[in-house]
């Protein structure tokens, strides 16, 4: 049914607010795509079941299932605390059981459901200390989350849940209450900056689109998250869509744009799969297409499913790829805002972004700068990565320092050991190390050091991590990505990556360095995008802050934490070993000799560090050096 | 006046879209790969970075012109990246030059020169990549591609067509067709154009040098050639001969120093064309049916039409191309010779088009079955020739050509260029040849480089609609048009190269606006100092016609469709 008015926007959300409240238990069941993967689907069935037994009334989604049942099962977005997934969290109590298996449910429904009890053995324990419910957890304690706010607590596949949560209010205000200059100065005023990496003036962006002589415009929501590491947007497009859908109308009701573009990686089947259902939805609702609430604001969403390439999520490539052209980026001028999507002014940001839209509108400009730092106002999304306790999705103020992140809500780096770098902002940022843990993450400061936000990768490393080897991964992806246009980033990138190659493999001098700085310099300053120009970071930041580690892969060509397998030598213990041939009898390539009842020896020169001799001595004689 | 400081000399802003034309017109020779006045902006070779006074460095043919603007074009950290750059592209490339048909025509290796790299530091670990020969036009060797993406624009903004793009990412990055195929599966019309704009040896021209020496050598072949209008005002470019000047004369020396037996004018042939197509066009007048008449000397029009437009192809005219009509006249005029003297004649014609290379192997333009011309030669081709050969073709005096078909009208020599057709045409369809009208024709709209010009003309009592075309993209807008009913013709001549043969895939290169400009006038030249100026007051073709081509007409002079 098609929503007419204002009124009947209001009654709408005033029945599904009833609704929502009605059931006296919820269950809701993780369904982000980590929860997904550890077979929540199963554990959702199961609940399912329970619950249609014991009320005798078939539970299903939709408006009519909430009629009259006592327990409604929820298949919710991702909760963020994917490291402990599945996960399932009981309402009104709050109780958040981790690793949940199949096998849990029938404890489950009967303690929490029906003895309003929770299952001690599920609930997530740190330091000897049991947590009851998700706020508690020191995990989602020291966290903000605005943007995440219904990530896990609504049911991503029902609009009906959003309006009860107060979705689509911002859509409203605007509607009736603000004109498209009002909106714009709000967003300007609040001072949001792109969280898709540039940290661009979204309000900026807006004013220019709408003040172009053009009249047809565009939206275009950038969901095309190919930094390895980072969902943020994948959890915010499966968990709460219709957010991200609100604040692409309230932009093109600010610029007057009829036509939104949603530009996923088709690796995100389920983030589309809600996408165009939430599409669905809005429109059926009379929230999306002709005369929306009775207005004569028209507006109306495409999905675009990208095929993969990294590059795209590079705005001029983006927009191209949308037209059906290979994903290159151009030159600018002209800019996105005077010719983007087919040729016309075009606003573009990502799903984050988008996101924050609607409490902007809602809370007010004022507000939003109570949030964050000065200069970078409201939280950012990390995805919380690698070597830390608790990896995940993460929503704190800009300005929270790195420790807060790493030791409060991280838990601090897996299995104690010592700290020693992350990596921020994926294949165009860089790396920070322990004297910048106290630096706060925003914009500003993190370019002072020669990194990036980005989208909000974080990932941890410890004393065991290779920095060259981190380096030559990432310049591997840059090289694979590059699109191939212009000459430093094709060319530039293939010769540092194979001078990388070089040295893992032990084959570096130390005028490798040299060239990977004289190249990494060319790049940076000479490459035609923003991804070009920061392809090379991730090399220059680690030669920064690790050259004598490089130092160390060169010249005494040793990789002290063992990554680097071809400068790991195997030995073989005199005083241990027995003489019995078999490491020998074993090696592929005939490197071990001696006599029988004598020690054995390698020989360095022919042994292809393989490790089989490890494997098979019986006395542990034989040890790996670094 | 808004000025640019460039180098600290203060250049005026006048109407420059991008810093390096204004660097340019600041007498500094900025080097690029993939600038082109007359494609988009593609900003990929980053060979034209220059620094502003902050030390911001930037593409200058991206960059737009802003008064006050304070840039330098080579301090010492622009030297060291354009030097890099290079350094990198040549890293990739192959590095056979010395053995490289483009040797001492290279972009690459003279950019290299310039910029000054004397060392590649990086191994050679390019992976060999297989040669592309299915055109009979054109060669793509992608070994030798710096991917600067000219070849891709100019088939796509400049030709319409669109048979080449990039594949593949990162290193790996191809320019290539679609869906892995071969060149010659493509919609390609062999327009050459890529090939005349690419600064290496990716995509050349399909050379027939050495088979057309085999021939000249073997004593039972008798080796005629015929060298088309457009020739004579190009070849000279590679000799220190001024630009646009006509070295007809000097080529018929060369050739015949070469081994040719009989040298003839493919302007006569074009005089033959000009008589039958004004007869076909006068018919299909009078009767109303197929009109639009569209011209048929260009092949990769004709190809272009048949590919993309279908509907349209039996508005083309039933002509075959000046080369086509030539070609059957001379294996017919010596048929007899040639079984008296038991020798076999093989036609080798002198063309500035690849695409020619294609026409003589279409069945429609064989003759009772049978290849008419046997091999074609591109202006850049005879010059390699001529080179060989070690003829100095700026000492030599001159000859003329081979009677019976060495004289022709300025009506013929004008089909070297775009609007030329048209012009022969309306000369022959005129029953007046003053000096006057013959003025007024010329002035009728015809000339000229622009992409698309028309203009109306009255032809006993009606009124003409005729439109001028070159460049293939502009054709496809034109039948747009006609096919959404928005514009009627009766008389449509396309050129598939801007500005005509002058311009055709097979002249030698670079040719910057100067040279492209003069070799139009010197096209107008020849028409110029030509006595008869209309085809159907040549003598030699009313003689041809009244005695040789009494009814062979239409198997000799037209395609055989069936």
């Amino acid at each position: 049914m098609r929503l007419e008015n204002r009124e009947s926007l209001a009654k709408k959300r005033e029945d599904a607010k009833a609704a929502m409240k009605q059931p006296k238990h919820r269950i809701l069941v993780c369904a982000g795509t980590g929860c997904l993967a550890g077979g929540s689907a199963k554990i959702y069935d199961r609940f399912v079941e329970l619950a249609a037994k014991e009320d005798g009334v078939e539970v299903a989604f939709g408006d009519e299932a909430h009629q009259g049942i006592h327990t409604g099962v929820k298949r919710s977005g991702c909760h963020g605390f994917c490291e402990m997934g599945p996960l399932v969290r009981i309402e009104p109590s709050n109780y958040l059981y981790i690793k949940v298996k199949e096998d849990d449910c029938d404890e489950i429904f009967e303690e929490s459901i029906y003895n309003d009890r929770p299952v001690e053995r599920l609930l997530y324990e740190s330091e000897g200390v049991k947590y009851e419910t998700q706020e508690k957890i020191p995990f989602y304690a020291k966290q903000t989350r605005l943007v995440l706010k219904n990530c896990g607590h609504i049911d991503a596949e029902n609009i009906d849940e959003y309006l009860a949560v107060g979705g689509y209010r911002a859509l409203e205000k605007v509607l009736f209450d603000m004109t498209p200059q009002e909106v714009i100065d709000e967003i300007l005023e609040s001072n949001l900056r792109g969280r898709g990496g540039g940290g661009f003036q979204t309000g900026y962006k807006w004013k220019q689109v709408a003040r172009q002589k053009e009249t047809e415009r565009y939206v275009v929501c950038n969901g095309d998250e190919g930094d390895p590491g980072a969902f943020m947007d994948r959890s915010v497009m499966e968990g709460d869509p219709h957010k991200m859908l609100e604040g692409m109308m309230i932009a093109g009701y600010a610029v007057g744009a009829a036509e939104g573009y949603i530009y996923v990686r088709a690796e995100y089947p389920l983030a589309i799969n809600r996408l165009k259902l939430a599409i669905a939805q809005a429109n059926e609702a009379g929230l999306l297409g002709e005369n929306i609430l009775g207005t004569g604001f028209h507006f109306q969403i495409h999905i675009n499913r990208g095929a993969g390439a990294f590059v795209c999520g590079e705005g001029s490539a983006l927009t191209a790829s949308i037209e059906g052209e290979r994903g290159m980026p151009r030159t600018k001028p002209p800019r996105t805002v005077e010719q983007g999507l087919f040729g016309k002014p075009t606003v573009l940001n990502n799903v984050e972004t988008y996101a924050n839209v609607p409490m902007i509108i809602n809370e007010g400009a004022a507000w939003y700068h109570t949030i964050g730092t000065e200069g970078s106002p409201g939280t950012k999304a990390f995805a919380l990565t690698g070597s830390v306790k608790n990896t995940g999705l993460i929503e704190v103020p800009m300005g929270t320092n790195l420790r807060d992140i790493v030791y409060d809500i991280g838990g601090g780096v897996k299995n104690d050991v010592p700290f020693k770098a992350v990596q921020i902002g994926g294949p165009s940022g860089g790396c920070l190390v322990t004297r910048d843990l106290d630096v706060k993450l925003d914009f500003d400061s993190l370019k002072k050091l020669g990194a990036m936000i980005g989208s909000g990768g974080l990932v941890v490393m410890d004393e065991n991590t290779c920095m060259v080897e981190v380096a030559r991964f990432f310049m591997n992806f840059t090289q694979n990505e590059s699109c191939g246009k212009c000459v430093p980033c094709r060319e530039g990138t293939k010769r540092m990556l194979e001078i990388l190659e070089d040295i893992v493999a032990g084959k570096g001098t130390e005028e490798s360095l040299t060239m990977l700085e004289e190249l990494g310099e060319a790049i940076t300053n000479t490459a035609l995008c923003g991804l070009g120009k920061s392809a090379a970071l991730p090399v220059l930041s680690t030669l920064r802050n690790f050259r004598e580690e490089y130092l160390e892969h060169v010249v005494e060509k040793r990789c002290k934490t063992g990554n680097c397998q071809a400068l790991q030598n195997y030995k073989i213990l005199p005083e241990v070993c027995k003489g019995c041939s078999k490491c020998a009898r074993n090696c592929p390539v005939n490197a071990i000799s001696g006599k029988i009842k004598e020690p054995f020896v390698i020989d360095q020169a022919v042994c292809i560090k393989c490790g089989t001799c490890l494997e098979n001595c019986p006395f542990g004689a034989i040890v790996k050096e670094s | 006046m808004d000025y640019i400081t460039i180098d600290s000399k203060k250049v005026p802003i006048e109407g420059e879209k991008n810093v390096l034309s204004l660097i340019r017109k600041a007498g500094i020779d900025l080097p690029t790969f993939c600038y082109h006045s007359e494609l988009s902006i593609y900003g990929a070779c980053r060979m034209c970075v220059v620094e502003d006074e902050r030390g911001k460095i930037f593409a200058s043919c991206s960059e737009q012109p802003r008064p006050g603007m304070v840039i330098y074009t080579n301090t010492k950290r622009i030297q060291k990246y354009r030097k890099l750059i290079m350094e990198l592209l040549l890293a990739s490339h192959c590095r056979d030059c010395t053995v490289c048909h483009k040797n001492g025509m290279c972009e690459l290796q003279s950019l290299a020169y310039k910029v000054g790299v004397h060392d590649v530091r990086f191994p050679n670990t390019r992976e060999e990549r297989p040669i592309d020969m299915s055109s009979p036009s054109i060669v793509l060797d992608p070994n030798k591609c710096i991917l600067c993406g000219d070849c891709v624009r100019t088939c796509d903004e400049i030709q319409g067509v669109g048979a080449i793009n990039f594949a593949f990412r990162g290193s790996k990055t191809q320019v290539m067709p679609a869906f892995d195929k071969k060149i010659s599966e493509t919609e390609c019309v062999g327009c050459g154009q890529c090939a005349a704009v690419c600064p290496t040896a990716a995509i050349s021209i399909r050379s027939n040098v050495s088979v057309v020496w085999d021939a000249i050598e073997d004593k039972n072949i008798r080796v005629v050639a015929q060298v088309a209008p457009a020739v004579r005002i190009a070849v000279g470019d590679h000799f220190q001969i001024p630009k646009g000047e006509n070295s007809f004369a000097k080529l018929v020396e060369a050739l015949r120093i070469m081994g040719f037996d009989q040298i003839y004018d493919t302007n006569f042939a074009a005089d033959l064309t000009v008589m039958e197509e004004s007869a076909e066009f006068a018919a299909r007048l009078e009767k109303g049916e197929k009109l639009p008449l569209f011209t048929s000397c260009c092949p990769g029009w004709v190809k272009y039409c048949e590919n993309k437009y279908p509907e349209f192809a039996e508005n083309i005219s039933t002509c075959r191309s000046p080369q086509g009509m030539f070609s059957a006249v001379i294996k017919e005029y010596y048929k007899e010779s040639d079984e008296k003297e038991g020798k076999k004649t093989v036609v080798v014609s002198i063309m500035p088009c690849t695409a020619k290379k294609g026409e003589i192997l279409r069945k429609d333009n064989f003759t009772d079955g049978r290849q008419d011309t046997d091999y074609v030669l591109t202006t850049t081709e005879v010059i390699r020739m001529i080179k060989q050969m070690g003829i100095q073709f700026d000492k030599i005096s001159g000859e003329s050509a081979d009677m019976p078909f060495a004289l022709a009208s300025g009506g013929g020599a004008i089909f070297g260029t775009t609007g030329g057709v048209t012009e022969a045409v309306l000369r022959r369809l005129s029953p007046n040849k003053d000096y006057q009208t013959l003025r007024d024709i010329s002035f009728t709209g015809v000339r000229g480089e622009e992409g698309i010009k028309e203009t109306v003309v009255d032809y006993q009592g009606r009124e003409v609609k005729i439109a001028v075309v070159n460049g293939l993209a502009n054709a496809g807008k034109l039948l747009d048009r006609i096919k959404a009913g928005e514009v009627t013709y009766d008389f449509v001549e396309v050129m598939a190269c801007k500005r005509g043969c002058i311009m055709g895939g097979g002249q030698p290169g670079p040719a910057g606006p100067r040279t492209k400009q003069r070799r139009m006038e010197g096209i107008y030249k020849v028409d110029k100092s030509s006595n008869i100026k209309s085809s159907d007051e040549n003598p030699a073709v009313v003689a041809l016609y009244q005695d040789f081509l009494k009814g062979k007409e239409h198997r000799l002079l037209h395609r055989n469709l069936k």
